[in-house]
């Protein structure tokens, strides 16, 4: 066996079963709310409301799709939200981030489990999706049929500019996980090789393996 | 209602392209409402209910005479009742308090910018005619209450059995085939109008000399220009303060918030989302992907 090839005994474990499940839920409930909430913004996109039976189908389902993907992403929150917050070499990494999109990785900074470009789409994610429930509710015309216009007017701008922003934001994240090769593995397998955390969370890899490698 | 073809497509909810429009030389019509001649009998309620075959449940009283107390979708057309203390003026500037009892036929004002057609993301929901009757085509509404967002004067309402918007239709089915609204036919006092635009108008402007020589110098017609004139217009004896009539607006226009939403926003969003992943596609195949480094 060469030197150079993939061990997958030597993998590291990035998300458990739970967290790899309540992902992909997220996920198939983003693009059902998403979807169904997109045939509704412009009228070029009202076909995707086939896709769910129809115009009042949609209507009648989106706001549960919607309040069941928000709950299901508390779990993630809870589990993730320290990893997420900013320490100081996340604004080193964001200076250098023209770099890491030009292509070049080794300048970078070293840093742990997430990069201040995954932590940020993090903090998008959970505050457009607060923003998304919370003002759905203003005009679920089905459970909340008598709150006042004005709440209603407002409740749709900013639900839809919530809407795009966690649109953005998750087209960012489906991005990277294809862009930095390795990555999907954590959330199809778990596991992650040595190669991908050493290159990509170089802290988080002596975190888990105990390894200073750097010195290697 | 349903879609007539007797009767062409000015505006279309939720289309981009253009509606049937070769019979563009449609008059506009107009229903005229005269508040100074209503006497409140509510026949135009009782016409309604019957040519459009709605029967509201029995509801409450709430003080005036209004019956049913608020419209409903199942009651297309409500008497406001408001009792005010207006300042008229009387013999040449002296000032005199005067009791009025002022009597609104509420209902839908056919707008010409309609908010609740802006608002409406089904396609075909929500028409607009050539001779500006604005119309809910029921059986393509999907009962997400956008009208009820987009109105500026709290028209729409929405049925909790069957989840569709409801509102006067300006009985656009008698007016296809030339009779005039079931309303304007029961009213005992000539209190309601119906005719061309123009022509109602025209009728309005004496009226209103009528009226301000009995007295009511502020008398005028009520045609909002925020939302481009209405069809379906009030004789108002104080046409300086609407909001007498039951909280008429006084300038009523479709919201910012409507229009940012329904305007700008909506074709920024898309873009932005197809901008996206055209960005992301490219960046792609000219930077490449950052590889996995095999490991020992």
């Amino acid at each position: 066996m060469k030197l150079t090839s993939h061990d997958p005994s030597k993998d590291l474990q990035r998300y458990n079963d739970l967290t790899r499940m309540n992902h992909w839920a997220i996920v198939f409930l983003y693009f059902g709310a998403g979807l169904s909430g997109l045939a509704f913004l412009h009228p070029s996109l009202f076909f995707l409301s086939n896709l769910f039976g129809g115009g009042p189908w949609s209507r009648i389902l989106h706001p549960y799709m919607g309040l069941l993907m928000a709950l299901l992403f508390v779990g993630m929150y809870v589990e993730l939200w320290r990893d997420n917050l900013l320490v100081k070499v996340d604004i080193e990494w964001l200076k250098k981030a023209n770099e890491m999109f030009a292509g070049n990785k080794e300048n970078m900074p070293a840093i742990g489990k997430y990069n201040a470009g995954q932590k940020i789409v993090f903090w998008l994610m959970a505050g457009s999706l607060l923003t998304l429930v919370a003002t759905g509710i203003l005009f679920w015309q089905a459970w909340f049929p008598h709150l006042p216009i004005i709440l209603r007017r407002i409740g749709v701008v900013l639900h839809s500019s919530a809407a795009v922003l966690l649109i953005l934001t998750v087209t960012t994240h489906i991005y990277a996980a294809i862009w930095v090769k390795g990555t999907t593995r954590a959330m199809t397998e778990g596991k992650v090789s040595r190669g991908w955390a050493k290159a990509n969370h170089p802290l988080w890899y002596e975190e888990v393996t105990g390894q200073d490698d750097s010195v290697k | 209602m349903s879609s007539l073809q007797s009767l062409d497509i000015a505006k279309r909810s939720a289309t981009t392209t253009p509606s049937p429009d070769v019979r563009n030389f449609v008059p506009e019509v107009a229903k005229l409402i005269d508040v100074s001649a209503c006497i409140g009998c509510k026949a135009c309620q009782v016409a309604c209910m019957e040519w459009n075959d709605i029967r509201p449940e029995v509801g409450t009283c709430d003080g005036t005479y209004a019956n049913p107390t608020d419209l409903g979708p199942s009651a297309w057309t409500v008497m406001r009742y408001s009792e005010v203390e207006v300042k008229r003026d009387v013999n040449n500037a002296q000032e005199e308090s005067t009791l009025e009892w002022l009597i609104r036929k509420d209902g839908c004002m056919h707008c010409d910018d309609p908010g609740c057609l802006k608002s409406c993301p089904s396609p075909g929901a929500i028409v607009k005619y050539a001779n500006g009757i604005v119309d809910f085509i029921s059986e393509h509404c999907i009962g997400c209450g956008y009208c009820v967002t987009g109105c500026p004067f709290d028209v729409p309402r929405i049925s909790e059995k069957d989840n569709k918007s409801y509102k006067c239709t300006l009985c656009s089915d008698r007016v296809g085939v030339g009779l005039e609204p079931a309303c304007v036919k029961a009213c005992p006092t000539g209190a309601i109008h119906f005719g061309t635009k123009v022509d109602m108008h025209e009728y309005a402007s004496t009226r209103i000399t009528d009226l301000k020589e009995r007295g009511y110098a502020q008398a005028g017609v009520y045609d909002p220009q925020g939302v481009g004139g209405t069809h379906v217009m009030y004789v108002l004896q104080h046409a300086d303060q609407p909001g007498l009539y039951h909280g008429l607006p006084t300038n009523p226009k479709i919201s910012p918030l409507v229009t940012l939403w329904k305007g700008v926003a909506k074709p920024l969003a898309v873009g932005a989302i197809i901008g996206a992943a055209v960005v992301s596609f490219f960046h792609y195949m000219k930077v490449g992907p950052i590889k996995e480094k095999e490991e020992d």
